[in-house]
């Protein structure tokens, strides 16, 4: 018995790390100025998916993502993991996208993918910080969602259950779902294992064809002809039927009508010395206004 | 019809904080748009639920009470929201920025076709011109949904003229509950729950649940001591410990504190941990200067 499992994942700017140059002025994010990196939630998703496959031997990690070209790292890295195979999902029409655009896009992309048993993502990504995709890909889907989970505990594959741990405000609860569903993994969750070094090997010249140089086109030509697994599948917004009202800007409901840069003001401010009479002077001043006491 | 709506979360039978500053914004809101505050409250054992949430001002209270309502499970609340939302067309929909508000919000703002602005910290009504699409128009009374990214450094406003409902998600203590008056009486309305949930949504079962109380009242707290990275260890936070106990204070500490094992997840402040407003706050970094 084996599964057929989808799993999302993100090329977010390091957002752990931010400069004054990390925005465009148009309020989109400057990903050329920032390191990019693996959503992290998304690669505890990707270990959930990993232990299903250890569990039912014989089924198949598909790797999405939408992104610039270079986000085909993300699929790259995904198989040095143990994906088996990826797609990077890339056009120019979809950048821009909110949240509701951005799951419309995935969703037609899990829906070409087709076969599906469970579709795991991150709960966030860091950069957008909402958690919304994981949720709006459910309802587009018409499944169900587990949100913020941090186990898969049991997956019955005759009666298409899976019993899943998550956390809840102040607390966690168990949870039975019926398959197929999306579930989206909290940080919480077990890391990811290492890349593993012969996978590295077989993988590290895979690419999409957004990525090559035109004019190696024939030498990738001839590398692909021998080892078909070196060229990561590219999709673009007409391969997956996305609709162009839906897709980008132009299907995005939310609109950025001002952003701005704040320093942060406390309302009034001192810088005291650590000598005693500073230390008193304080003390009595907040005796007297009475905020302590 | 195109009201103000809040989505009331409840915890067994009672409706949680968040939510309650969520219908005091909500009556501000509508009070500038000169229409209704109507709030939903969906469980189970929810009579006499509204004596809970009218003193906030609520004009309709839209109760939704059976067996399958709680423990919260996304289908069936998505479903009743949904329908209702179909019927009632609001203009605006608030809800929590908690682990329900942000697995429900998104839920519905898929099939209604709205946006969703995550994690607000303010809300306001606003008139302007804006292009959308190439096409340059004036758009009268919408809501700016403000909201911070990147550790705080930057503030953006978002608008969803084209939209209907115009939604968003606020965190707990951002928003500051208010009661507009005790003995404010709105209507209630008692649905019948099989008319909006289809049996067939009652998918997902909750097998155990473990909810525990917060172990401090970092959120309520008049006085927070926080202490960042610079603390430099578990034991020099006791020292912080001992002022709070001496101030009547709580501790608090930053996301670099947290990290680090310093301190519990659930002391930490500002946009990933708790929202604090306190009457004093008072960062101690290593250099044992006062900010
Ligand atoms: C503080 C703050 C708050 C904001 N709040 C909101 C908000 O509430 N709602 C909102 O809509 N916007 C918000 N924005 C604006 C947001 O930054 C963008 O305007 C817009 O939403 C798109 O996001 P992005 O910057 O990630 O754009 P992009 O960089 O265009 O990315 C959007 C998505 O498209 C993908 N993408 C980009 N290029 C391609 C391509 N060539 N092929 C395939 N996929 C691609 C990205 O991977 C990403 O998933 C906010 C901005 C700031 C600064
Ligand atoms: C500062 C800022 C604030 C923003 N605020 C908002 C907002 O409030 N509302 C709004 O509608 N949009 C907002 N946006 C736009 C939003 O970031 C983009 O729409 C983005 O494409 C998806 O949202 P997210 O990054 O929040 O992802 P989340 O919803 O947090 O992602 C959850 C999971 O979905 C999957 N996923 C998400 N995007 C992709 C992708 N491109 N490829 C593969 N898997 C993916 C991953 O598994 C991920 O872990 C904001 C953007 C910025 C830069």
């Amino acid at each position: 018995m084996s599964l057929k499992i989808v799993v999302l994942a993100k090329q977010v700017p390091d957002t752990r790390n931010v400069g004054p140059d990390a925005m465009t002025p148009q309020g989109t994010i400057n990903r050329a100025a920032l390191p990019a990196v693996f959503n992290p939630e998304d690669l505890n998703a990707l270990e959930q998916a990993l232990r299903l496959k250890d569990q039912f031997p014989g089924s198949t990690i598909t790797v999405l993502t939408m992104g610039l070209p270079k986000s085909a790292e993300v699929i790259r890295e995904a198989l040095y993991r143990g994906a088996d195979c990826g797609y990077v999902i890339t056009d120019r029409s979809l950048g821009g996208a909110d949240t509701l655009a951005t799951s419309y896009t995935l969703a037609q992309a899990v829906k070409k993918v087709g076969d599906y048993d469970i579709i795991l993502g991150g709960r966030q990504a860091i950069d957008g910080d909402t958690a919304q995709v994981g949720p709006q890909i459910a309802e587009k889907l018409g499944l169900t969602q587990v949100t913020y989970a941090e186990e898969i505990l049991s997956l019955d594959e005759k009666a298409r259950k899976v019993v899943i741990r998550r956390h809840i405000d102040g607390g966690v609860e168990t949870v039975e779902a019926p398959l197929p569903l999306v579930v989206t993994v909290n940080g919480s969750a077990a890391p990811c294992r290492p890349r593993n070094a012969k996978r590295i090997m077989k993988f590290k010249n895979a690419t999409a064809v957004a990525e090559r140089a035109p004019e190696a086109a024939e030498k990738y030509a001839a590398l692909i002809a021998k080892k078909p697994y070196l060229d990561i599948p590219q999709w673009g917004a007409a391969d997956i039927d996305a609709d162009p009202t839906q897709i980008g800007k132009a299907g995005s409901p939310t609109n950025v009508k001002a952003v701005k840069n704040i320093v942060f003001k406390a309302k009034e401010s001192r810088t005291l010395t650590a000598s005693d009479a500073d230390v008193e002077g304080l003390i009595k001043e907040l005796l007297d206004e009475k905020i302590i006491g | 019809m195109n009201n103000v709506f809040v989505y009331c979360e409840i915890e067994g039978t009672t409706v949680v904080d968040v939510s309650l500053e969520l219908l005091s914004k909500g009556r501000k809101l509508a009070n500038t748009l000169g229409v209704q505050l109507e709030c939903i409250c969906a469980g189970k054992g929810l009579d006499g639920i509204e004596k809970q949430v009218f003193p906030y001002g609520v004009d309709k209270v839209h109760v939704f009470d059976a067996e399958g309502l709680f423990p919260y499970t996304t289908n069936p609340h998505a479903a009743l929201v949904v329908n209702l939302f179909k019927e009632e067309q609001p203009q605006i929909c608030l809800l929590g920025a908690t682990v329900i508000g942000r697995d429900l919000g998104p839920r519905i703002s898929s099939a209604m076709h709205s946006g969703l602005t995550a994690d607000c910290t303010e809300l306001e009504i606003d008139s302007f011109e804006m292009s959308i699409g190439g096409v340059k128009k004036a758009y009268e009374n919408q809501l700016c949904q403000i909201r911070p990214a990147f550790g705080g450094n930057i503030v953006a406003t978002i608008v969803n003229p084209e939209h209907r409902p115009q939604m968003a998600t606020v965190r707990e203590g951002v928003m500051k509950k208010e009661i507009v008056d005790p003995n404010y009486k709105g209507e209630v309305i008692k649905h019948d729950v099989a008319k909006y949930v289809p049996e067939t949504e009652y998918v997902v079962k909750v097998l155990e649940r473990h909810v525990e109380k917060a172990k401090h009242n970092l959120k309520g707290a008049p006085i927070v001591v926080a202490g960042g990275y610079g603390m430099g260890s578990k034991e020099n936070f006791d020292m912080l410990f001992e002022l709070a106990k001496e101030l009547h204070a709580e501790v608090g500490a930053s996301r670099a504190a947290v990290d680090a094992g310093f301190v519990d997840h659930d002391r930490q402040i500002g946009q990933t941990g708790v929202t604090v407003r306190p009457k004093v706050y008072r960062p101690r970094s290593s250099d044992q200067r006062y900010r």
